[in-house]
């Protein structure tokens, strides 16, 4: 069986599981599941992007998904005139502070000499524009969060459509990530994970804490949809009309009808975002970029600037993960800061990658597809296994019920499993990267 | 100058007490990820689960031991648990080891690549704990709470400012002094320990010289289990234990081994420290202390806190960024170990 066929059989099989959950558990269900691997197969071309093609280990993968969410609210959420009048001019006066001390810094850092004098000068600016900032910060924070903070108590957002925001999360994920980049590309892989690492768990504690910005633990909830609404496609005569003609009931319809114009929407942003890969990575920059991962030494050699180029993927690959975080918080309808979790946001999409075959854009898709619905599909299997595992003891049975309710961390257990099993079995993954020889053998 | 004493006092119960025993957890910690970066040169994400791993270890035989009446007086129960948490935890440590690490070191992999396996190892093993342990947090110090408390404290010296010396903080910083020092006294002194930094600053002249690697490798890994058994336990012992807080610990963990030099025990234990008093002292509201400090007409009105202690590991990771950017290799050159 080559490597083609295989491929296609992956993707039918996965085709008819989809069928099969639509029969058994219903098409809503099994909708909801495509959605969302759809948007996992987005943040896994990502991921690819950053390992597959250039060997970068980013642990980070919740932080920029967080910050794309971000963006969905900061777009799309109406602003609150309120707000803004209470605090608006603080927040903007502070973030012209920061402008200027940032720019005070970076002129430290041009015009004066490498040594220490020119580090106390930097750190002296930075800890004096600490304190001028916290002045027109702290009142204006005070001031906008007490503005009817049971259903507002932030800023608000644009008002814009929400769609836009996934464009701007992605373009938001990619600041970050060059922030990150050039302070730990260049040196030992090691910081990257360890710096990633640490900037995801920062961005979810800002936005847990900064509820002038994001409502914090408190939600936002009810953000617009780019899609309509099952209440108001109830009511429309052609939909009533459909749904007859169909044969359903308008209500099951009309939540059908709600997801699969999620998915159309979702799948024309993976096939583009996939299309931009594939070409990326069939030409000369994709060959350059494998090129470095498997000899930096060499590649230096042949003049390709390693750092300049780590940076370049590693910004574009967060990008990708930016803009699938705001399609998730756009297709939920509501931000959550504490819903980011590392196992789920991190961890789970770099079992997908590895699983799916590091380096081939559609191998990582597959992945995104096999391990999301996996991941959803193991609950009622584990929970069923557990069952019938101990289906012998008494009802009432401490073990019974301890396995019982165990059975949600086997999770864990098994994901971790599949990532060590494949890095160590089959590390080369469920659709393997294509060498140039197998190029040749094609044409 | 009773107002500067009391200064003083407030100073030592809140900030210094504190991470003196936040410090002697995080050096602990550190100098296991720093002996595994030394010896197998890969950064190991899961050292957070070692410790979460090693604690429940402990917490179970405490349990055991408290249900059969044992207790050792005013100390906690669990110092009786530790050698068997650590005989348990160096056994799974080894056969990680055995079934993951030992592959790839034949294969000679990448150290990215060990480092995505310690990735998945960190995430069995957080599933095996919950799933033994459960996610809810678990108390288990007993034995005396206070050397001396506040009210004591306040009787004895006639100062409006309390200082309450918890035991845990005790046995923290004495159990790390001890440990550290038998550390280095093996490293340094021993034939297996000198044979170990051999290794750690030369692999292949290591090997020339007929030192065994296997051996190398198994007895670093039993040293990370134990230090990892006792940090994890001596964290719980000081506040509770939850196995989630052990991935938030990878970071400011990481961030100590990295700021004193990755590889360097001495390093390992300054960044310990490093990491914990500004950790503590970013997050510390300092209006009382300015309170007894300045005329009453300088004091601020605010809490005086540089940063919410919800930011605690943002303070972590400027340390790490300022280390990286400043001096790459730490504060004590690194890989010396």
């Amino acid at each position: 069986m080559t490597e083609t066929t295989r491929a296609y059989l992956s993707f039918a099989v996965m085709a008819l599981l989809f069928l099969a959950v639509g029969f058994v558990q219903g098409w809503s269900l099994a909708l909801a599941i495509l959605n969302l691997c759809l948007i996992s197969a987005i943040m896994s071309l990502g991921v690819n992007i950053q390992w597959g093609y250039a060997g970068l280990f980013n642990v980070g993968v919740m932080g920029f998904a967080a910050v794309g969410g971000l963006m969905a609210v900061l777009v799309s959420y109406p602003p609150v005139a309120e707000a803004w009048a209470a605090g608006g001019a603080g927040i903007l006066v502070s973030g012209l502070l920061a402008a200027i001390i940032a720019a005070a810094c970076y002129a430290a850092y041009r015009f004066m000499r490498k040594g220490q004098a020119r580090m106390w000068t930097i750190s002296a600016i930075i800890l004096a524009g600490y304190f001028i900032i916290r002045i027109a910060y702290d009142p204006a924070v005070d001031a906008i969060e007490s503005v009817n903070p049971a259903a507002t108590g932030f800023l608000g957002g644009l008002g814009i459509p929400i769609i836009i925001s996934w464009a701007i999360g992605g373009l938001a994920a990619a600041g970050i990530a060059w922030i990150i980049g050039k302070i730990s590309l260049g040196l030992r892989s090691d910081y990257l994970a360890i710096a990633t690492l640490g900037i995801s768990e920062i961005i979810i504690a800002m936005l847990k804490n900064e509820d002038w910005l994001t409502r914090g633990v408190k939600n936002v909830i009810g953000l617009p949809r780019p899609v309509p609404y099952e209440v108001d496609l109830q009511q429309a005569e052609w939909f009533l009309n459909l749904s007859a003609s169909l044969g359903m009931s308008p209500v099951d319809f009309s939540s059908i009808f709600v997801k699969l114009c999620y998915a159309i929407l979702f799948t024309i942003v993976l096939l583009v975002i996939l299309y931009l890969s594939e070409k990326a990575l069939n030409s000369p920059w994709g060959r350059m970029m494998r090129a470095i991962r498997d000899n930096e030494i060499s590649a230096n050699a042949m003049g390709k600037d390693i750092t300049r180029r780590h940076l370049q993927v590693f910004v574009l690959g967060s990008a990708v993960i930016g803009i699938a975080g705001a399609m998730l918080t756009t297709l939920d309808g509501q931000f959550t800061p504490a819903s980011y979790q590392p196992l789920r946001f991190t961890f789970l999409i770099w079992v997908m990658v590895i699983v799916g075959g590091s380096g081939n854009n559609w191998g990582a898709v597959l992945g995104g597809f096999v391990i999301w619905f996996f991941w959803i599909e193991a609950e009622p299997i584990g929970i069923w296994l557990m069952d019938s595992l101990t289906a012998g003891m008494a009802p009432d049975n401490p073990l019974r019920l301890h396995l019982i309710d165990s059975a949600a961390h086997m999770r864990l257990i098994v994901m971790g499993l599949i990532l060590l099993l494949v890095l160590r079995f089959s590390p080369r993954g469920l659709i393997p990267e294509r060498t140039g020889q197998q190029y040749n053998q094609q044409q | 100058m009773e107002s500067l004493l009391n200064a003083i006092v407030l100073l030592l119960n809140f900030l210094v007490f504190p991470a003196l025993a936040y410090g002697s957890q995080l050096a602990l910690g550190a100098l296991g990820v720093t002996l595994i970066y030394g010896v197998l040169r890969f950064s190991n994400f899961g050292h957070g689960e070692t410790m979460s791993f090693g604690a429940m270890a402990c917490i179970l035989f405490t349990w055991a031991l408290q249900s059969w009446g044992v207790s050792l007086g005013p100390l906690p129960t669990a110092l009786l648990a530790l050698p068997a948490g650590i005989a348990v935890t160096a056994a799974v440590v080894l056969a990680t080891d055995k079934l993951v690490y030992s592959y790839y070191r034949k294969q000679k992999a990448a150290p990215v690549i060990f480092l995505i396996a310690s990735v998945g190892v960190m995430f069995v093993m957080n599933g095996i704990v919950r799933f033994i342990i459960g996610p809810d947090d678990r108390r288990f110090a007993d034995g005396e709470r206070f050397i001396f408390t506040a009210r004591e404290f306040k009787e004895w010296s006639g100062l409006a400012e309390g200082l309450a010396l918890r035991s845990t903080v005790l046995i923290t910083v004495l159990t790390a002094v001890v440990v550290v020092a038998a550390l280095f006294w093996f490293l340094n002194r021993t034939r297996t320990g000198k044979s170990m930094r051999a290794y750690s600053d030369n692999e292949d002249l290591a090997l020339l010289s007929g030192i065994d690697p296997d051996r190398v490798v198994r007895i670093a890994w039993i040293l990370t289990a134990a230090l990892a058994t006792i940090a994890g336990t001596l964290y719980g012992l000081d506040k509770s234990y939850k196995p989630f807080t052990f991935l938030q610990l990878l970071l400011p963990i990481f961030a100590a081994a990295i700021v004193g030099g990755v590889g360097n025990p001495v390093g390992a234990i300054a960044g310990g420290f490093v990491v914990a008093f500004s950790e503590i002292a970013v997050t510390f509201a300092y209006k009382k202390f300015l309170s007894y400090t300045l005329p009453p007409a300088l004091v601020p009105d605010g809490l005086a806190q540089l940063l919410s202690t919800d930011y605690k590991f943002a303070v972590s990771f400027v340390i790490l960024v300022v280390v990286l950017l400043v001096k790459p290799t730490g504060l004590f050159s690194g890989k010396t170990l």
